[in-house]
């Protein structure tokens, strides 16, 4: 055992784990679905099929199941980005007061599971006449509608859900970021005589681009991951005329539910190649591979 | 503090926040509502946001520990168990593994941090079909076990940990040496006390992401006695709504211990949360 003790040998131990987790873990699932992706997998005879899998899976629900996870990861985005932002903004001017106590309470709703909270909004958003929403809309004088029912007031649900969840989150980063601004630089713009509105534009966003670009890349990657909000709010993964299917859901429908392991991992190569996609295109418009000038 | 004091912005700022925080807070609200009113009421006439003080109860909480409410106290005793031994093995392996890649210099070590780097962007959701397959191959099926297993070195927490012991004056480790000390000794008596604040805020992050996580335990577990809790609130959620007194109730008392936890140890939290927007 006194191999073990050596100073050599001591690293390589402590990630051990890791290794041994990566290699059963990842990197093995990973490799096998891009080679499940062209077979066909049934117990006890397996074989390859070519891209037959790759041929047969542009059907309808795809294209829904795209055009809906698209959908949703595109206003995640252009909701949690700015609004987060400016009341990060906010909250960490020095006109603010308990800025903590309400930096918490927005944050309170991420401690929830998507589970409790999809319960919660079910219940908000439920189609009888007297349930929360609807009773609002009565306020103003519009007729109860069933929200979950339509594909543009369903979107709108899972909108409002994630950004109930998310906003609190990403003001956490967006101060992290802000408190990280030296002092000295607004001071210097104000002797230079800049004023607020000038401050924000030319110092605070521009140095808030990397958190910026972070929090960019893991809302494409969560927005397309996105499944359980839906498989909640519309009690399984059926949903009238699709109208809630994800692209996880998807993949769950013909990987777990119809046990076609082939066509369920030819969906997720497909969703991690369009997510590595556009989250390339998009590094590449805010220019994180351009050189400094 | 008078309000006199405050500058009309300031004032204008604090409006908007209030209003800001009771729209987050509403929906819980809402919850608590609910868990209170007869669970026949919800189902004819949905959640009305009017008290009704002549409709509530403490019924269906006391449902929930009587004998009709078992399988919900099963659920919650397995989620207990999965998300404690999950965070103490969690916060074993990844300290570990951070703590190596930090102090030492040594070859793959790049290649290493790099897969950690990797891990950490790829959604489990893209792999959790392969992952199931081998979850089947290794007989794991409809185990805690197969739950706890496959995520329980987290890149996450390597990662955090990685940042933090790189923080540690390495200063430490020769110390440790001169003394006679091994280096496992090095780590656990002398860096674990000192990563102390790093282990805070970890087993907060991961025993509520343990806590709350869904897909995976969704796949792997499949009979009643050995769901967990929000695999088996979803189980009751159904669209004819026919499993109210125990879901509503039993989500508050799903949500309470993490509030309980947040309001203590806030600061873990925060600190924990935005691991990677941190700079590496």
């Amino acid at each position: 055992m006194k191999w073990m003790y050596s100073q050599r040998l001591a690293p390589y131990l402590f990630v051990l784990p890791f290794v041994l987790s990566l290699t059963i873990f990842f990197v093995y699932p990973v490799l096998s679905t891009f080679i499940m992706s062209f077979q066909e997998v049934l117990p006890g005879q397996t074989h390859f099929i070519g891209w037959a899998n790759y041929k047969n899976l542009w059907d309808e629900s795809f294209y829904t199941a795209l055009w809906n996870s698209s959908k949703y990861t595109f206003w995640t985005i252009v909701v949690l980005i700015p609004l987060p932002l400016a009341l990060a903004v906010f909250l960490n001017s020095k006109r603010m007061k308990w800025s903590g106590f309400f930096r918490s309470a927005l944050f309170v709703p991420a401690l929830t599971s998507v589970v409790v909270a999809g319960i919660v909004f079910r219940l908000v958003f439920g189609s009888l006449d007297a349930s929360v929403m609807n009773s609002i809309r009565h306020l103003f004088g519009f007729e109860t509608i069933n929200w979950l029912a339509g594909s543009t007031t369903g979107m709108l649900v899972l909108i409002i859900l994630a950004t109930w969840r998310y906003a609190g989150i990403n003001i956490v980063y967006f101060m992290s970021a802000l408190q990280s601004i030296p002092d000295e630089l607004y001071e210097s713009a104000s002797i230079d005589g800049a004023n607020t509105w000038q401050k924000f534009w030319r110092i605070t966003l521009p140095l808030l681009k990397p958190i910026s670009i972070y929090v960019i890349t893991i809302s494409i990657y969560g927005g397309y991951a996105m499944f359980t909000e839906s498989f909640i709010l519309w009690s399984g993964n059926r949903s009238p005329n699709d109208i809630g299917l994800t692209m996880i859901g998807l993949l769950y429908r013909h990987g777990i539910e119809k046990n076609e392991l082939g066509l369920g991992s030819a969906i997720g190569v497909v969703l991690l190649t369009i997510t590595m996609v556009i989250n390339v295109i998009q590094l590449r418009l805010f220019g994180l591979f351009k050189k400094e000038d | 503090m008078s309000v006199r004091k405050f500058n009309p912005q300031t004032l204008l700022l604090l409006v908007l926040f209030v209003i800001l925080g009771a729209i987050a807070l509403f929906p819980f609200y809402c919850l608590a509502l609910a868990s209170l009113k007869p669970s026949k009421e919800l189902l004819r006439f949905g959640l009305n946001i009017k008290l009704q003080t002549d409709l509530l109860s403490w019924h269906n909480y006391s449902f929930i520990f009587s004998k009709g409410g078992a399988k919900y106290i099963t659920w919650y005793k397995n989620s207990l168990v999965i998300t404690a031994v999950y965070t103490v093995l969690c916060m074993l392996f990844s300290s570990m593994v951070g703590y190596g890649l930090a102090m030492y210099r040594f070859f793959g070590r790049n290649l290493i941090f790099f897969f950690v780097l990797l891990v950490m962007m790829v959604p489990i959701e893209i792999i959790m079909l392969p992952l199931y397959k081998q979850m089947i191959a290794l007989n794991l099926i409809d185990t805690f076990s197969g739950v706890i297993l496959p995520f329980v070195v987290a890149p996450l927490p390597i990662f955090f940990f990685r940042q933090y012991a790189a923080g540690l004056p390495k200063d430490f480790l020769d110390a440790g040496r001169i003394d006679g000390c091994s280096e496992y000794g090095i780590f656990f008596k002398i860096f674990v006390p000192l990563m102390t604040p790093a282990f805070g805020a970890m087993i907060i992050v991961q025993a509520l992401a343990s806590w709350n996580s869904f897909v995976w335990p969704l796949i792997v577990l499949n009979s009643g006695e050995k769901l967990t809790l929000p695999i088996g609130l979803s189980s009751l959620v159904t669209p004819y709504g026919n499993n109210y007194d125990i879901l509503i109730a039993g989500s508050v008392l799903a949500i309470v211990p993490i509030m309980l936890v947040f309001v203590f140890f806030q600061r873990y939290f925060v600190s924990g949360l935005t691991v990677g927007g941190v700079k590496g």
